[in-house]
């Protein structure tokens, strides 16, 4: 059984249909990648994984538990198998460094602060960070943060990790050492990992599968290599990052 | 007469199009007024049931509260010593100026002391609430809060209602205080009042009521502003110009819907 199955997912805006029937399905210590535009709808699609939104028409189960029929309490017990890292890494910048790593720690345990702190000094380290526990999320780097994020989505030993633009916003350096500790952390903890980017050099890094994403609708998947090699004049012209083809530039 | 029947089908199309635009903007306050008493259950329902976040409440009633304490002690003195001093100058003219201690406290207690502060404190806690949540929104905290299994609204919102429900009782009752000491202060240091009458008049036109009066009025608007401002900062779009945009609309709609609901209260309070 997949751990995270959707199956015929729409979901509209008003007027606007940005999911048109997805279906995508990732096993257990799974790595896809979703790609697509802007405005393809990866970011609505990663929101439905997590319950964030929920699909007009379509299915999303994960872990056995299907997300339009659980009541709030079992949705916050599922969420509790998740780590997500936002594209802004989204930290809190009312709490300090190790205060956001430890949050879930903190709201879902009764883990003393010393405890906690540790635990989150830990992570911090996982990710390759030293001496920023006391820090404030607004004296942090983009990498930083982004990398602090990480540790926050890992804090509760979650079984999923969801990654929304993991490197979008980083110089290519830093691009790559985020590439870099996600592949780590996956062989390290043994997660399930979603990411979407547009990144292609991220994707062929992190996946073990690539899903395309276009106008609403998954049109290709495959491994890295099959992706490379597609024959698909849609996902041939966004891997190449060619301006002339089917995808016209908004 | 070809030229007759084109201007009456433009002004048909153009009254079409006005009938249109109203349909729609009514359509739209009604919604907007329906997804604020949708928002109001919400943080109601949240408000009594646990996990209770007692760190974030005292600090937020430290926020809106202790921090608004300097703006609302000026306006209160302010308009105390002001309305001593217009008093004084109408009542003069027929010969009532020992008056002046009653109509202070009266103005204070039932009026203005709510009033000015709910004001005063829609400016200063009801823009911070919308910026901060605002802000939250549109670089996806919330939604890092949804995540990490934390109820936004029980983490966020309910904190800031109860602190700006009760602090503005608190505020409120300062508020009045202050304004009827510096009402005191005009009117018998300054332009020579008999003190003992002064006070006498104060207290003998001013029932317990009154002071009640008043503070219902303080805690119904204290949970407009927090309602207000964290609805608009919860559901604040588009960067940083939707910050500015839901900052505005919730020190707007907060100010009018005091004064408007002042009347109503006024009236049922009678």
């Amino acid at each position: 059984m997949p751990m995270i199955d959707i199956i015929g997912v729409h979901k509209s805006f008003g007027n606007l249909h940005v999911l048109r029937g997805v279906t995508l399905s990732v096993d257990k210590g799974e790595s896809v990648t979703v790609i697509g535009g802007s405005g393809s709808g990866k970011s609505v699609l990663l929101k439905h994984i997590i319950g964030l939104l929920f699909p007009d028409k379509g299915r999303v189960i994960v872990d056995g538990q299907e997300l339009n029929s659980i009541n709030e309490y079992g949705l916050n017990e599922l969420r509790k198998k998740f780590g997500m890292l936002f594209q802004g890494a989204a930290l809190f910048d009312s709490l300090t460094v190790w205060e956001n790593v430890g949050f879930s720690l903190k709201q879902h345990t009764k883990l003393s602060d010393r405890e906690i702190k540790d635990i989150a000094t830990e992570k911090l380290s996982l990710v390759g960070l030293k001496d920023v526990e006391d820090k404030m999320p607004a004296d942090l780097s983009g990498g930083m943060k982004k990398r602090v994020g990480l540790a926050r989505a890992i804090a509760m030993n979650a079984a999923i990790i969801l990654y929304d633009e993991p490197t979008t916003g980083l110089d290519p350096i830093t691009a790559d050492a985020i590439n870099d500790l996600i592949v780590d952390l996956r062989k390290k903890l043994g997660v399930t990992s979603v990411a979407i980017t547009h990144d292609m050099h991220s994707a062929y890094k992190i996946s073990d599968r690539i899903a395309m994403l276009y106008k609403g609708e998954i049109i290709e998947t495959g491994t890295p290599a099959q992706i490379k090699n597609t024959t698909n004049p849609i996902v041939r012209q966004f891997i190449t990052g060619s301006a002339t083809g089917p995808i016209t530039a908004e | 007469m070809r030229c007759f029947v084109a201007l009456v089908l433009e002004f048909q199309e153009f009254i079409y199009n006005q009938l249109e635009t109203l349909g729609r903007k009514t359509s739209a306050i009604v919604t907007q007024i329906g997804a604020v008493l949708v928002f109001l259950g919400q943080t109601l329902r949240w408000t009594f049931s646990r996990p209770f976040y007692l760190k974030n409440l005292l600090k937020q009633m430290e926020q809106i509260g202790f921090n608004s304490v300097p703006v609302v002690l000026t306006t209160a003195l302010s308009t105390g010593m002001v309305l001593a001093l217009q008093s004084y100058t109408g009542f003069k003219r027929f010969g009532a100026e020992t008056l002046i201690g009653t109509v202070v406290s009266l103005s204070m207690t039932r009026e203005l002391g709510p009033v000015l502060t709910g004001l005063m404190v829609a400016g200063r806690a009801g823009a911070a609430m919308a910026a901060e949540l605002g802000t939250m929104r549109v670089t996806e905290q919330i939604d890092a809060l949804s995540t990490l299994a934390t109820n936004p609204m029980k983490y966020l919102v309910v904190p800031r209602f109860v602190a700006s429900t009760l602090m503005m009782f608190f505020l409120t009752t300062l508020g009045m205080i202050i304004g009827i000491v510096g009402g005191y202060f005009v009117g018998v240091k300054v332009l020579g009042t008999n003190p003992v009458t002064y006070i006498n008049n104060s207290i003998d036109y001013t029932e317990v009521t009154d002071i009640w009066y008043g503070l219902i009025k303080a805690l119904v608007f204290g949970a407009v502003i927090g309602l207000i401002g964290c609805y608009k900062g919860f559901h604040t779009e588009g960067g940083a110009e939707g910050v500015g945009k839901s900052t505005t609309g919730a020190v707007v709609i907060s100010c009018m819907l005091i004064l408007i609901l002042d009347y109503f209260l006024s009236a049922l309070l009678w």
